[in-house]
């Protein structure tokens, strides 16, 4: 199919319309994103054949997607920010309830102060909830892996709510090419024509959501653990999959120029462009800097990603978050605790910035590399640094 | 129509050994809800002593499927199951028959934390029936107020003190709030009218759109009396009009049996002293001396709210 011109948000719908749920609930104003007002097009003119429940907020729209998904529907929804912060209690629900909501995030910084523009510390504070957490850099990379979600939370072995961010404004709100692929190829991928996935079955009641008490609830907390482990095998399959019906190529942690590299960036999406730019411009001076990107972040690849830092002196995490009184940044932190376990340890170097959506230019990946660099060739890792503020 | 005798034959879908207190209403009320049923039904429960009692792992006093989520969010869950329903039928994915959904909060989760989605599910029209059981405060947790807890009353949060004399609000008009969205089906009820129940939660269910059940539920723990006697409080607050029993189908206000025998006979209404009387919530009222003003305010507002119903009823 010829390519077409989409915002990040345009893209996760077009993807959604193709999976066709059963049901969308959605609340999509603190902030609002497009995805689902897109959605909502497609509802009014009769493209898709979902029930759209347009909810008073998101604590209800996760809440009505619970319901939805425990009754047997496919469900989809998205949010962000403030939006995300008040589903958050309903977020670890979804999962304990072993409910494969689908969830796209326009990532955005969260109040206060309000801000609205790009950062991933949303998705990233319910790294813990037992969700499948992934990032993409491009708007191509949102509608596969919206589609890819969809698979992969269902799966009998997963049966976990996945989400997929996009950096708010950077990826939701600008336009890029991208390849769509046909309704009836991504019919095909989910596995054809569904069967009932009743749960809630008059002909055969069950109890869900009971009270586990001490002797329990740690055991019920295993299975979604469990669950998580077993998802690893499912994101790589289901990413073999999508290879061989469209060409492109997905990998729970990516890798650019790094069979040689002695320095690595590591980073979670749309900052990986510039990342790779950087990257270039240095290599052309010969440097050998390659990058690291998590594409999924929950579950933690720590074997994928430390095959390919064995080899590496040292590692600069640059993540548009930030954990206040942390050791160190969010995702740097699962770096600094997957290296401890490598033969040599690299030096580390980790960064915050872009919060609130604060441009970083490829002169100042740059930078950073040079400073990190610096310092590790003096023998010395760098404590957290946040990159650009004006102190 | 089926007669109480009927009813009592019918199979009950909430079975026996749940750990709902000795004397708890809302027991009583889940037993008598599940007599009106006559078509598959699904129920989703809000955080609350049912939800607590009936369903500690591995353990289910439910024998239709039952979903919990969490406190402040039954209606949404309800909507979602609705929707899915909607869809999977159109879809062909589940057999094409109308499945009957009920959602249950108490005043905890209904007129305070769960008033949001309620009125979100109401506006939205889904076709579903919402029963609050209001024993009249955070019961499960230890007795804290809430926006349903009577003038006066003692709770952990608005306790008598030598001070500040128990709650000093009315109770929320949460019938009002609910009527206000004009949903098709709105109503009171007691366990003690048993008949007048089941057939509110049928007709409720039979309505397309959203209806809404108020239940007077006491509580042998909170409000304080002997367990014996949980059924006979729910009568009470009956003929106090503390409770009047009504129903709203849309926008027609009609008054119940029980409730229209007082208002057809006003020698027949009780003081509300007889209600507060039969409760240790409101000993204070009465000990270490009584309180004739705050009782007098009471009994006022009781008194008003009645002749706004009996107004709306044309009795």
């Amino acid at each position: 199919m010829s390519k077409i011109a989409v915002t990040g948000d345009d893209a996760i719908a077009q993807a959604a319309k193709l999976v066709n749920p059963d049901v969308v609930a959605a609340y999509p104003i603190t902030p609002q994103t497009i995805i689902v007002e897109r959605f909502s097009d497609f509802v009014a003119d009769g493209e898709v054949d979902t029930e759209f429940v347009c909810v008073e907020s998101e604590h209800s729209a996760m809440s009505a997607c619970i319901g939805a998904s425990t009754a047997g529907g496919r469900v989809f929804t998205s949010s962000a920010s403030a939006g995300l912060m008040l589903m958050y209690e309903i977020i670890q629900i979804a999962s304990s309830s072993r409910t494969p909501i689908v969830c796209a995030v326009a990532n955005r910084a969260i109040s206060g102060p309000i801000n609205i523009h790009g950062e991933q510390t949303d998705q990233l504070l319910f790294r813990d909830s037992g969700w499948i957490s992934q990032f993409a850099e491009t708007n191509q990379e949102a509608y596969d892996q919206t589609i890819m979600a969809f698979k992969i939370g269902e799966h009998p072995e997963v049966l976990l709510p996945v989400a997929v961010g996009i950096d708010g404004f950077i990826l939701s709100h600008a336009i890029e090419g991208i390849e769509p692929v046909t309704k009836d190829s991504v019919y095909n991928f989910l596995g054809g024509e569904r069967k009932s996935t009743l749960r809630l079955d008059p002909d055969n009641p069950v109890s869900i959501g009971l009270l586990h008490l001490q002797d329990y609830y740690m055991e019920a907390r295993a299975q979604v653990r469990d669950a998580q482990q077993r998802s690893k095998q499912v994101i790589i399959d289901t990413f073999n999959e999508w290879k061989n019906l469209t060409g492109r190529q997905y990998n729970p942690v990516e890798s650019y120029k790094m069979d040689d590299a002695e320095y690595a960036f590591v980073t979670m999406g749309s900052g990986a462009g510039n990342a790779r730019t950087a990257i270039d411009e240095l290599r052309a001076k010969g440097e050998k800097v390659g990058l690291i990107k998590v594409r999924v972040y929950r579950p933690w690849f720590g074997e994928e990603f430390s095959n390919l830092t064995k080899n590496v002196k040292g590692v600069i995490t640059v993540e548009r978050a930030h954990s206040f009184g942390s050791p160190g940044g969010i995702l740097g932190q699962d770096v600094k605790s997957t290296l401890f376990d490598a033969k040599q340890t690299p030096y580390v170097a980790e960064y915050c910035y872009g919060l609130g959506g604060r441009d970083c230019l490829v002169k100042e990946w740059v930078e950073i590399y040079n400073r990190s660099k610096q310092s590790f060739s003096e023998g010395k890792s760098l404590p957290y640094f946040w990159w650009g503020v004006r102190e | 129509m089926p007669t109480l005798k009927d009813y009592a034959k019918k199979e009950v879908t909430f079975s026996g050994g749940h750990r709902l207190c000795a004397g708890c209403a809302a027991g009583s009320m889940a037993r008598q809800v599940t007599m009106a049923f006559d078509k598959p039904t699904v129920i989703c429960n809000a955080t609350g002593c049912l939800e607590v009692a009936s369903t500690i792992y591995p353990f289910t006093a439910w024998e239709v499927p039952w979903l919990h989520v969490a406190f402040e969010n039954t209606s949404a869950v309800a909507s979602g199951v609705e929707a899915a329903y909607k869809a999977m039928r159109r879809k062909h994915m589940i057999k094409d028959e109308h499945i009957d959904i009920i959602a249950f909060g108490g005043d905890g989760g209904t007129f305070d934390i769960g008033l949001q989605s309620l009125s979100g599910a109401l506006e939205r029209g889904h076709d579903f029936l919402y029963i609050c059981y209001d024993n009249g405060a955070y019961m499960n947790t230890g007795i804290q107020r809430s926006g349903g807890t009577p003038f006066t009353a003692s709770t952990t949060t608005s306790p008598a003190g030598t001070v500040v004399p128990g709650k000093g609000q009315f109770k929320k008009p949460l019938m009002d709030i609910v009527v206000a969205h004009r949903i098709p089906f709105v109503a009171t009820a007691v366990p003690a009218e048993p008949k007048d129940l089941i057939e509110k939660v049928r007709q409720g269910l039979d309505v397309e759109g959203p209806a809404f059940i108020h239940v007077d539920a006491s509580c042998t723990r909170g409000q304080r009396f002997d367990p014996s006697l949980s059924i006979e409080i729910t009568r009470l607050a009956v003929q106090t009009c503390i409770h009047p029993l009504y129903r709203v189908v849309n926008g027609e206000y009609t008054m119940d049996r029980p409730s229209l025998r007082i208002a057809n006979d006003p020698s027949k209404k009780k003081s509300i002293e007889e209600y507060l009387k039969s409760q240790g919530r409101f000993r204070h009222l009465y000990k270490p001396e009584r309180q004739d003003d705050l009782i007098r305010m009471f009994q006022e507002d009781i008194d008003k709210r009645w002749e706004e119903i009996r107004t709306k009823c044309g009795v």
